[in-house]
């Protein structure tokens, strides 16, 4: 029957037994090809910690000012639990802002979807508020809020909302005019078209707001620490460095880098699990 | 005046009213400071069981038309009757069928889940008894087989047989197609309109197809409606006599090449 179905290739005209070789030619390039995709990237990021170590012991920098590479190891192992003591509030705080941060901007998307004029009062406004540099706001919201969590968790939620809001609003209007009208034809109910339609559409563009949002909500969380705060990435950060415990910093912002990596891919995990059908996502 | 009669199929000539009447259909578009007229007074009636195209350069109204009677676009002045009621009525009823330029699946779904789509909005849950299930409906449009494969799995063919067979869950009595096949290539469209006419043979459903090619308003449609560009007017009712049922081998053949020549001819006078 149909004829445009993904046939088969084109027999080669060579023999089974030459088939075969080539298949395995195949498998063997594609291997060498996996294996250079992980290994340069290791051996580029062992050359970079070459040549930091070599400039620290060739122009003889001064533990304080650089430590080598070594050194930092060595205290990242030392030091290592209470690295993980100062991680769990920051990471409790990028986490809770993350949510808090990521709801409301769904939420306030849908109501500006829903209510066109809404949209047309408040979204300059959020436009507007989103110039304001989060890190200009952080002592006005330490003194609003206090010193506890609640500055540390509004700060990470304020930079995750405003890119959340911007591309949900624009993943629920991306939603093509024939989809729409094969609803209208359908009679399909305003809810229906936003559960089976819009919120579908809008997904592949949520989770590029989410994977921006895991990396931010940490930075947020980190620069509310540094306004009086006597634990946490932050915190640890401001000590180390009026200390001049060069090799602490180095090892507190790798343990930051570390949690942030992980916040993301986790994300990109979750993506790849719930958008499989956007080619270019998962591609 | 552009009212005219379209005469049913011998077969079913009675079957009794009409499928589709448009009295005096007027619609008028206001954009970037002008009022533009897409149709003007168009009258049309559509047999139940028939097949129709409509044929007329990009622009004419054609796909508004078809969207007229689909609710759609509202007419700004006439009538429509679908199935003896009202568009609305008649799409409350899923009397009415819509094949989609583009397929318009929903990437996210399976093909199954795509053409389940209708049992799943607008208040419906079960087929109308007697009407084709969804694996029915996929072995008449051919793909038996593919239900678990995502739609950006198919070739451009295979997800308009998708959106045909989606189209046709419930049992619609009035079949919409815009311009389904036109982004596909000669061969996977020519193979499609052949079964594309198997399968009105095989459902009974009416037809009205909108396409930009002769050789498809020819092919397909037992009438041609030709419709004149800005406003969109009826030009002439033209019926097509070809001997049935239709085959590819037929476009060669001087009956085809001649009713083929006066469309072109009618078309070119517009």
């Amino acid at each position: 029957m149909a004829v445009e179905l993904p046939m088969a290739r084109a027999a080669p005209p060579r023999a089974a037994a030459s088939e075969e070789a080539l298949a395995a030619a195949w498998t063997a390039t594609e291997r060498r090809k996996r294996w250079r995709r992980v290994l340069l990237p290791v051996a580029g990021g062992a050359a970079l910690l070459l040549v930091w170590w070599a400039l620290v012991a060739i122009l003889h920098v001064r533990p304080f000012i650089a430590p080598s590479p070594l050194v930092v190891a060595i205290t990242f192992y030392q030091k290592f639990d209470m690295l993980m003591a100062n991680l769990g509030p920051t990471a409790l705080e990028a986490l809770s802002g993350f949510v808090v941060g990521n709801v409301a901007a769904i939420v306030i998307a849908t109501v500006f979807v829903h209510r066109k004029h809404i949209e047309q009062a408040f979204f300059p406004i959020a436009v507007l508020l989103h110039s304001i540099p989060v890190v200009a706001t952080a002592p006005i919201l330490v003194l609003l809020l206090g010193n506890g969590l609640a500055p540390k968790v509004s700060i990470a939620a304020i930079i995750c909302f405003f890119p959340t809001l911007v591309n949900m609003v624009r993943g629920l209007e991306s939603v093509g005019a024939q989809p729409m009208e094969l609803m209208h034809v359908l009679s399909a109910t305003q809810r229906e078209v936003f559960f089976k339609l819009r919120v579908p559409t809008s997904l592949p563009f949520l989770f590029s707001a989410l994977r921006i949002a895991a990396s931010t909500a940490t930075v947020g969380a980190i620069v509310g620490e540094w306004i009086g705060s006597q634990v946490g990435i932050g915190a640890l950060i401001i000590q180390a460095t009026y200390n001049f415990d060069s090799a602490l910093l180095y090892a507190t912002v790798l343990c930051g880098s570390f949690f942030s990596v992980a916040f993301f891919q986790v994300i990109r995990l979750i993506e790849r699990l719930v958008v499989r059908w956007d080619v270019e996502a998962a591609g | 005046m552009a009212s005219s009669t379209i005469l049913a199929r011998p077969a079913q000539a009675a079957a009794g009213s009409p499928a589709v009447e448009c009295r005096d259909v007027t619609v008028r578009f206001i954009s970037e400071r002008r009022a533009v007229t897409a149709l003007d007074s168009v009258s049309l009636t559509v047999e139940e069981g028939s097949f129709l195209t409509l044929l007329g350069p990009s622009g004419c109204g054609k796909s508004t038309l078809l969207r007229v009677i689909a609710d759609i676009v509202k007419p700004s002045s006439g009538s429509v009757q679908v199935q003896g009621k009202t568009p609305a009525a008649a799409r409350r009823d899923r009397e009415i069928g819509f094949v989609f330029q583009d397929a318009a699946l929903l990437r996210w779904r399976s093909v199954l889940d795509n053409v389940l789509l209708p049992l799943e909005v607008g208040g419906r849950r079960e087929l109308r008894p007697g009407s084709m299930g969804p694996e029915a409906l996929l072995a008449l449009v051919g793909l038996a087989g593919w239900e678990k494969a995502l739609p950006h799995e198919l070739s451009g063919g295979m997800r308009q047989r998708v959106s045909i067979a989606r189209a046709l869950l419930g049992g619609p009595r009035v079949l919409l197609m815009d311009e389904p096949f036109g982004a596909l290539d000669e061969i996977t469209r020519d193979r499609l309109n052949e079964e594309l006419l198997r399968m009105w043979r095989e459902t009974g459903t009416t037809i009205v197809f909108v396409t930009h090619s002769i050789y498809e308003a020819a092919f397909l449609g037992q009438q041609v409606l030709m419709l004149t560009a800005r406003p969109g007017r009826v030009r002439e009712i033209v019926a097509i006599s070809l001997p049935e049922p239709r085959r590819l081998a037929l476009r060669e053949t001087p009956g085809f090449v001649a009713q083929a020549a006066h469309l072109r001819a009618v078309l070119e006078s517009c």
